[in-house]
């Protein structure tokens, strides 16, 4: 029975529009926003999906398009700048409108409540779906900056002729080892380097799983060809994993990435001499 | 001796990315009693390889970390609970090397070699709970 009630607010569609605008401007959320053709759409169709339904409104097809709209609505309205709050405005004030409209047309109180009710569920339903929409894109944005981080905080310099350093800053989890791992190998092929400095002054712990990528990169640079040194191992860190019972013997390990360097030049016989003054 | 317990929060730990948060929270604590950095260290390490457990083979679960003090020193707890499989074989899980995830096998018998004190209680098919405490001169 509501749903004919809830249908009648299609013949009040512009009525229904100037309210809404209305409120939405005493909301502080519009900027004219709904003298857009998106908000017209979006009342246009959602009253058109209210009059044909028959059923519930889980069900219709017809919402399933009103729905997808106000989800494209509020991501846009999303990348033009309106808090989560506004976009949630923008349906609140959408559904105080319609009551407004409804407690015109109808008089039975008990028809009125049930109609509410229907509108109600309706629309926070909507309103639930903007906000899945919202964190969404949220975590899309987080996730793609992930990548991003991952990738640039693992450069690759080439310190000298033949010597290669990798600092690493952060945790090594399994995919950024990957990462880690294929930059250091790729760098090792293009400039010809056979010696690899992983510094690891900047990751916070050591743990066994850390410890495992750390030996299985020194194993593939091996296997290359080249020599791999780990420096920057900090004291506390070093005792940790002492403890924990890592075995990093046949590792070349150094406490700091000069002394690393040092042991660097040493490999290829060079020797840094300070000049005599004449 | 009695243990009390002066904060204490909980976290959900679903996937790999809780990890890092929940080590970040732990050093608090350390930090917030003035604990040294190696002892620091020593506990979010000890935390790291526990939450990785916990995660790989107790498919994620809860962990309690508590600011706790005995009457001679302030120190910090932390607790695993996970509703996994259990472990099998908890004398051969303890040695160093035992893995059945194709890892270092370190984790548990280095965890306990890090804490001041190490509880593990667990029961096939209902799940894992370990219970580190590192005191702050431990
Ligand atoms: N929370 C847990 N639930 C079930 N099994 C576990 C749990 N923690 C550890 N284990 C078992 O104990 C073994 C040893 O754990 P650990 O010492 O951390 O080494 P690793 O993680 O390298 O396998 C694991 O391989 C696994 O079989
Ligand atoms: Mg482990």
């Amino acid at each position: 029975m509501q749903n004919n009630f809830l249908g009648g607010l299609k013949e009040h569609e512009n009525r229904l529009l100037t309210v809404w605008s209305q409120l939405l401007i005493e909301s502080g959320s519009d900027d004219g926003a709904v003298e857009e053709e998106e908000s017209k759409e979006f009342a246009s169709l959602f009253l058109s999906a209210l009059a044909t339904l028959n059923g519930r409104f889980q069900d219709s097809q017809e919402f399933e398009k009103v729905e997808d709209l106000i989800v494209g609505i509020s991501t846009s309205r999303g990348k033009r700048g309106f808090s989560p709050r506004e976009n949630a405005q923008y349906l609140t004030t959408f559904k105080q409108a319609s009551s407004q409209i409804l407690s015109e047309l109808i008089t039975d109180s008990e028809n009125l409540y049930q109609a509410n009710l229907e509108l109600n569920a309706i629309i926070d339903n909507m309103t639930i779906m903007t906000f899945e929409a919202f964190m969404r894109g949220r975590e899309d944005i987080i996730s793609r900056q992930v990548d991003e981080i991952s990738e640039i905080s693992t450069p690759v310099i080439t310190v000298w002729e033949g010597i290669v350093a990798l600092p690493i800053i952060g945790t090594l989890d399994s995919s950024r080892t990957q990462i880690v791992m294929e930059n250091l190998l790729q760098q090792i092929v293009d400039t010809g380097s056979s010696i690899a400095i992983l510094d690891i002054s900047g990751v916070p712990a050591v743990d066994s799983l850390v410890a495992q990528h750390l030996i299985k990169t020194v194993s593939a640079t091996r296997l290359m060809g080249a020599e791999c040194i780990i420096s920057g191992i900090r004291p506390e860190i070093a005792q940790t994993v002492v403890h924990l019972g890592i075995d990093l013997t046949g590792i070349i390990t150094k406490a700091s990435l000069a002394s690393a360097l040092k042991t660097a030049f040493d490999m290829l016989q060079l020797t840094v001499v300070k000049r005599k003054l004449v | 001796m009695t243990t009390i317990t002066n904060s204490k929060e909980e976290a959900l730990i679903i996937r790999e990315q809780d990890v890092v948060p929940l080590r970040n929270r732990v050093k608090e604590y350390g930090v917030k009693i003035g604990m040294s950095i190696l002892n620091q260290t020593k506990l979010i390490t000890a935390t790291s390889e526990l939450v990785r457990n916990l995660l790989k083979y107790g498919g994620g679960g809860k962990v309690i970390i508590e600011s706790v003090s005995n009457g001679r020193d302030n120190g910090v707890r932390v607790t695993f609970i996970d509703n996994g499989p259990g472990i099998a074989d908890l004398s051969l899980a303890m040695k160093d090397g035992y893995s059945t995830g194709k890892s270092l096998g370190l984790g548990l018998p280095g965890t306990k070699r890090l804490v001041n004190e190490f509880d593990i209680k667990t029961e096939l098919g209902n799940g894992t709970t370990v219970t580190i405490t590192k005191w702050k001169n431990g």
